[in-house]
């Protein structure tokens, strides 16, 4: 059996990878999927646990944690299209107007 | 088959979501001039729903598997968030023809958030919470960007989504380490398992994450950047919803978690609060003051605010959470009332937010401008406005607790606050106004909005001690 360990760094290594994704990159398309990367590794991390306590109820919180992602993947597309439309462009710099 | 759903006790959210619904359903048949109706649906249901919320006050149980629970604390957080969405609806009535897009998924949506800002004030548990919070976000990113041909509304739907699914994921982590502990994601078996194991690694890290969760929800400093961006793009009615209704729910989650959940784990969380107070009302002060767009100035007083409202977390005792309920309501209504102003002066378009365009308006729009000038001192904290009575309440519970160092710094910013508060009453009064004053009139719906709004101000501020006792009955439901 792999032991706790091996999930728990695994999921931080996702996690660090998503959350640089979303810090350094630019295309929103690449931010919005640094960030699935990062809600994944928190699922991972959950059935990791789950596992160890031995607990349906942790395998469910997965199942709500999808949904939430799924609604928010559709949000976020449309807004990207939207602003593709508009600025035909998805570089997150060149999108930016509002500034001090 | 569970046998404690009692749906009773969600009864006001589902009505809420119900009507959503139902404004979703009836789009179709409704003829564009008629949108508004459905708008009028939207403030019925959330009555109703408050009116359902009124008939279990005084309840206390727990439904769904000891998921919601339904006492003081969430009918108080309620009535907050019905009342404020009646608000945004009624400032959004004519705004939404005024700009063209009057959709009735805008009635819907602020429905669903509010629907989920109740629920996260209701959950005791940690996976409700979240839903309650990702209802709200989904609602909001969409209610951002809902002038969709306009690029500042994109861009500001953008920023907020891509840093809101940020923050998430990261709660979400933290939530992670939390049910690892524990085995649980229930408030009451988190605070056992703390209490039993004592704060170990697993705690400080689920902790950590969940306060920069939170702190993006809430704009605290140093994870506000987003706000003046987000607020300034966002069409006005909706930064008017985004200042008050997510961040009070952001603020009722909070207190409800740390003082259920991570209670043993105060003086861990507590310290870190106290910081980050210090850091959010100084960095919201001392930016504002520079902001020439009205939005972004106000933008930036909702930062300095959250710290203000910290300052009663970080007093750990009970009128210091009393105070982050009563400062809750006052500053819906003074931040819901000074928005109200900017949609209805800003004109279509949008196109007059500088402070320059509120030059010598003063007199010639009485109502508009003494309306603002009263909520702006109430954001200082003048006398006999409810923002007075508000920061006495927080700072005197940070001194009872005796934080006298981070009250002094407090006070101080609320001097510093008194600047470009005041600039804005001194434009609006003193200088001359353009060439030629533009001529707006006031929507029904809207001005009857700012004088609740404005009604509510002074009255929280003469007479403070019917909140006040309904705040502290609702906090005995959390301590």
């Amino acid at each position: 059996m792999v032991p706790l360990n091996y999930y728990l760094i695994l999921g931080a290594l996702l996690f660090s990878v998503g959350a640089l994704g979303v810090i350094l990159k630019r295309n929103l398309i690449t931010m919005f999927m640094s960030v699935e990367l990062m809600l994944n590794s928190a699922n991972l991390t959950f059935l990791a646990f789950a596992r160890e306590w031995n607990q349906v109820s942790g395998q469910v919180l997965v199942f709500f944690v999808m949904v939430v992602a799924a609604a928010e993947a559709a949000v976020g597309l449309a807004i990207v299209i939207a602003t593709y439309k508009n600025r035909k462009t998805v570089n997150a710099d060149e999108t930016a107007s509002l500034r001090d | 088959m569970p046998t404690d759903l009692h749906y009773l006790a969600i009864l006001p959210e589902i009505i809420t979501a119900a009507t959503g619904i139902a404004i979703m359903l009836l789009d179709p048949f409704t003829a564009p001039q008629h949108k508004g109706r459905l708008g009028w649906l939207g403030v019925a249901g959330l009555l109703a729903a408050g009116v359902a919320g009124a008939a279990q006050s005084g309840r206390t149980m727990t439904a769904f598997g000891g998921m919601v629970q339904l006492d003081s604390y969430s009918v108080f957080f309620r009535w907050l968030f019905f009342g404020v969405s009646i608000g945004t609806i009624l400032i959004s009535l004519q705004y939404l023809k005024r700009e063209g897009v009057h959709h009735s998924e805008f009635y819907a949506l602020v429905l669903f958030a509010t629907t989920g800002m109740s629920f996260m004030a209701a959950s005791v548990d940690l996976i409700l919470m979240f839903i309650g919070l990702e209802t709200v976000a989904i609602s909001t990113y969409v209610l951002a960007g809902f002038k969709r041909s306009d690029p500042r509304s994109n861009e500001s739907a953008v920023k907020y989504f891509i840093l809101g699914a940020f923050s998430t994921a990261v709660l979400l982590y933290g939530i992670a380490f939390l049910y690892g502990q524990t085995g649980s994601t229930r408030f009451d078996r988190v605070a056992e398992a703390l209490s039993a194991q004592g704060p170990s690694a697993f705690f400080l890290v689920g902790l950590a994450l969940l306060l920069v969760g939170f702190g993006f929800k809430v704009a605290m400093a140093p994870f506000h950047v987003w706000t003046p961006d987000v607020y300034e793009g966002a069409p006005s009615p909706v930064t008017a919803f985004l200042a008050v209704g997510p961040k009070a729910a952001g603020f009722a989650a909070l207190v409800r978690v740390l003082y259920s959940a991570l209670p043993d784990m105060e003086n861990h969380w507590g310290d870190v609060l106290g910081l980050v107070a210090v850091l959010t009302m100084t960095v919201g002060n001392v930016a504002a003051i520079t902001q020439s767009n009205i939005k972004r100035l106000l933008a930036y007083s909702s930062v300095a605010h959250a710290g203000y409202l910290l300052v009663g977390l970080v007093a750990r005792n009970e009128l210091g959470i009393s105070a982050v309920l009563y400062y809750a309501v006052v500053y819906a209504l003074m931040n819901l009332g000074a928005f109200t102003v900017v949609v209805i002066w800003s004109g279509a378009g949008e196109t007059r937010v500088h402070l320059s365009d509120y030059a010598g308006i003063g007199f010639r729009y009485p109502f508009l401008t003494g309306c603002l000038s009263l909520f702006l001192l109430s954001l200082i904290g003048i006398p006999a406005t409810g923002g007075f009575m508000g920061k006495v309440f927080l700072f005197a519970a940070a001194v009872q607790s005796h934080h006298v160092g981070l009250v002094v710094i407090a006070v101080l910013n609320s001097a510093v606050s008194a600047y470009y508060y005041l600039r804005i009453i001194v434009i609006m009064y003193m200088q001359e106004p353009a060439a030629q004053v533009p001529s707006v009139e006031i929507p029904v719906p809207a001005a009857v909005a700012l004088v609740l709004a404005a009604l509510g101000t002074l009255l929280t501020g003469l007479y403070p001690s019917a909140l006040l006792d309904l705040a502290s009955r609702s906090v005995l439901a959390v301590r």
